[in-house]
């Protein structure tokens, strides 16, 4: 069963088949492009057949309620959870090959807090890769790590302790780690969460910047009210893709009711109906 | 017997120096690698392995006694062990991947089975005749005296390897064990770095089996590391000063087994490393709990100071007149004090100098102490407005320690505060004027 997606929009995701872009000869491929990304854990599908052609230069958010498999999609994209079945590219080629270019920034819950390291130290962290193996982080990299501190307006708090650092704080170097890693996509999960308005603002800004500049930015989001000041491309996830699309185009009240209406979607009760899906 | 302790703690003989290094680079081996084993969370891993070590050292005893070959060879039982000390390990992580049940029931499983088969076989190798396994118990509880020079030398030598390939992959490791999300999706392999880590602890656990025992191996990973954090904020001190508990720790231990053969090694070496633990439980110097108590003290003492303080120059302002002296009731009446606080508070305003008594229980600030009490009341009147009027931004910049200001907010954003206030004349909530940036009202 597969419920199509009605709205028409520009960057559509109702290509079937599993095709690769670039049998396209129209244009250049889309900076990310996912077909039939499908990932289930212990049986439980979380993500079921996810179809996505996200153009470059845009800050896309993810929306959707809570379970819906937001998380999932960007680890599922960047290989951190295994997957069923699908095909992620981007730029227009394997996610294998374009690892180099992609920054990540994990939800600010998912690390220790109390671990014993300064702000400094782990902003170079996005500078590891460049530095490579058994390299000590050399004083021209601390500079670097300095400057994209200096950015989020966090050089101040360079020798502090990441425990004494405030959640807003915390989400800057969180930033601040993937800015340096000098990617030309991100995904960012939960940027604003427990993060105060002044810093949200100031996180937005250095978003915008980087599409400015040519980068892909996605954003896992949870507040429908901004939605539409931050976002130019939404991706609507409930288990499966509701709509993708410009964010003028398709967040709209039909699609904000397909995603969140009524937990019990049709979806939920196929999955109940036949006990889960088979390996 | 004095003398034998100094010929044995100043390393007088050759075969001590020899054990003495073999103990203390196992000591830094199990500082060094356990800080990691530490910080990734799992820390009873190393329990789990060390008991299942128990089966490959029973294991490889039985098999060279049926070949006739040297069952007593360290090098060939500690090979056992580590065969089967990987497999535990492997066993573990395998059930982790696979199945929901939790690590510590996968730790349990796997450390009772090996443990129980182990000692099944030992009683396999009791009735082989022309077997003796005397040598074996030593491996439960550790013992340095049935080291000779090679053992020494060889579980130095492993160790010092294993410190080197942590030195090496230090930043991979600070990486993998923060966040193993990050460094995935950075492309580091993270599957194979938590292979390694785990490697290196088994590897610590093996060459520790003799020296320590099994029972009581985990403890040379685990309270070095865990004594450490005490001293430190920073990874690399961390790991030098874990280093250097564990080394210490066995050299002691190595030091009072070769002197007490009856003594247990593993237990004395366990004995020292846990006084130096509880020692840096109380009195280490970043989170000691003696020291934050102090801390917690200096904190309380400082806050009553400036409450004293604030409370004589507000009362001064009040009357118009802050060369007019307060009398104790008026400062009573002032504000909330609980039980002797401002009798303490007085006290210790007058210790600094801030303060004096003009007559019979009336006050008045000296020079010293305007100055200090005008800077307290500026600052906390800033801090009042700064928080109505930046409630949102507010709880990522306050400091309560903060003495200026300015330190937290920058100069700019005082100004703004104070230009704030001189539009309205008044701090918000408060009935007061600002007092001036220089100098005293009179």
């Amino acid at each position: 069963m597969k419920i199509t997606n009605s709205t028409d929009h520009k960057h559509g995701t109702n290509m079937q088949g599993s095709g690769s872009p670039s049998g396209s000869p129209t244009a250049a491929p889309p900076a990310l492009f996912v077909r039939d990304l499908t990932v289930a854990y212990h049986r439980k599908p979380v993500l079921w057949d996810v179809d996505l052609d996200v153009p470059a230069a845009v800050v896309a958010g993810i929306v959707g309620p809570n379970g819906a498999g937001k998380s999932t999609l960007i680890k599922a994209i960047l290989d951190l959870v295994p997957h069923t079945s699908g095909n992620v590219e981007i730029f227009g080629r394997p996610y294998k090959e374009q690892r180099r270019i992609v920054g990540y920034v994990p939800q600010r819950e998912s690390v220790d807090w109390t671990y014993p390291i300064t702000a400094l130290e782990l902003v170079a962290m996005g500078l590891y890769r460049k530095i490579g193996w058994f390299r000590p982080v050399s004083s021209r990299y601390r500079e670097r790590a300095r400057e994209a501190m200096e950015q989020v307006g966090m050089a101040d708090f360079a020798d502090r302790q990441i425990s004494r650092l405030s959640g807003g704080q915390q989400q800057r170097i969180f930033l601040a780690r993937a800015l340096v890693q000098d990617a030309s996509m991100y995904f960012m999960d939960e940027p604003f969460a427990g993060v105060d308005a002044a810093t949200e603002e100031a996180i937005m800004a250095i978003l915008q910047e980087l599409r400015a500049q040519g980068k892909t930015v996605f954003v896992v989001h949870h507040d429908l009210d901004t939605v539409r000041r931050y976002f130019d491309y939404l991706i609507m996830l409930n288990m499966r893709v509701v709509a993708a699309g410009a964010c003028s185009e398709v967040f709209t009240e039909e699609n904000l009711r397909r995603t969140y209406g009524g937990r019990l979607t049709l979806l939920d009760r196929a999955v109940d109906a036949i006990g889960g899906i088979k390996p | 017997m004095n003398e034998r302790l100094l010929r044995v703690l100043t390393l007088a003989d050759y075969n001590t120096r020899v054990v003495v290094f073999g103990v203390v680079m196992l000591g830094i081996a199990g500082g060094v690698i356990g800080v990691f084993l530490l910080l990734r969370r799992r820390a009873l891993l190393a329990d789990a392995v060390g008991h299942a070590a128990l089966p490959g050292v029973a294991g490889a005893f039985i098999v060279l006694t049926a070949i006739g070959a040297d069952a007593r060879s360290l090098p060939l039982l500690l090979t056992g062990a580590l065969i089967s000390g990987l497999a535990g390990m492997g066993c573990v992580l395998l059930i982790n991947r696979l199945t929901k049940l939790s690590e510590e029931a996968a730790l349990g499983i796997v450390l009772s089975v090996f443990f129980g088969f182990g000692i099944a076989l030992l009683g396999i190798i009791q009735q082989m005749r022309g077997a003796s396994a005397a040598g074996l118990g030593s491996f439960i509880y550790g013992r340095t005296a049935s080291m000779i020079r090679a053992d020494a030398l060889l579980i130095g030598f492993a160790a010092l390897g294993i410190v080197v390939v942590a030195a090496l992959l230090f930043k991979e490791l600070r990486l993998y064990t923060f966040d193993q999300d990050f460094a995935a999706g950075d492309g580091w392999p993270v599957h194979g770095l938590d292979v390694l880590l785990m490697s290196l602890v088994v590897g610590v656990t093996v060459l520790g089996l003799q020296a320590v025992g099994i029972v009581l191996v985990i403890a040379v990973l685990i309270i070095p590391p865990s004594a450490a954090r005490f001293w430190t904020d920073s990874l690399s001190k961390m790991v030098l000063i874990s280093a250097f508990i564990g080394a210490l720790g066995g050299y002691i231990g190595a030091a009072i087994s070769a002197m007490a053969p009856r003594l247990p090694a593993g237990a004395v070496i366990v004995c020292v490393t846990g006084s130096m633990f509880l020692f840096s439980l109380f009195f280490g110097r970043t989170h000691g709990v003696v020291t934050l108590a102090i801390d917690e003290l200096k904190l309380r003492r400082q806050t009553r100071l400036h409450h004293i303080l604030r409370c004589l120059y507000e009362c001064g302002e009040a009357v118009y007149d802050h060369g007019k002296p307060i009398s104790i009731r008026t400062l009573r009446e002032s504000r909330e004090w609980g039980g002797q606080e401002l009798k303490r508070a007085i006290r210790a305003a007058q210790k600094a100098g801030y303060l004096r008594e003009t007559r019979e229980r009336a006050y008045l600030l000296t020079e010293k102490g305007q100055v200090e009490a005008h800077r307290i009341t500026r600052n906390h009147r800033l801090w009042e407005i700064y928080l109505l009027e930046h409630a949102d931004v507010a709880a990522s910049h306050v400091d309560q320690g903060a003495d200026f200001i300015e330190h937290v907010l920058g100069t700019e954003l005082v100004a703004e505060l104070e230009r704030s206030l001189s539009i309205e004349g008044l701090t918000p909530g408060s009935v007061h004027h600002l007092p001036a940036e220089h100098g005293v009202e009179s």
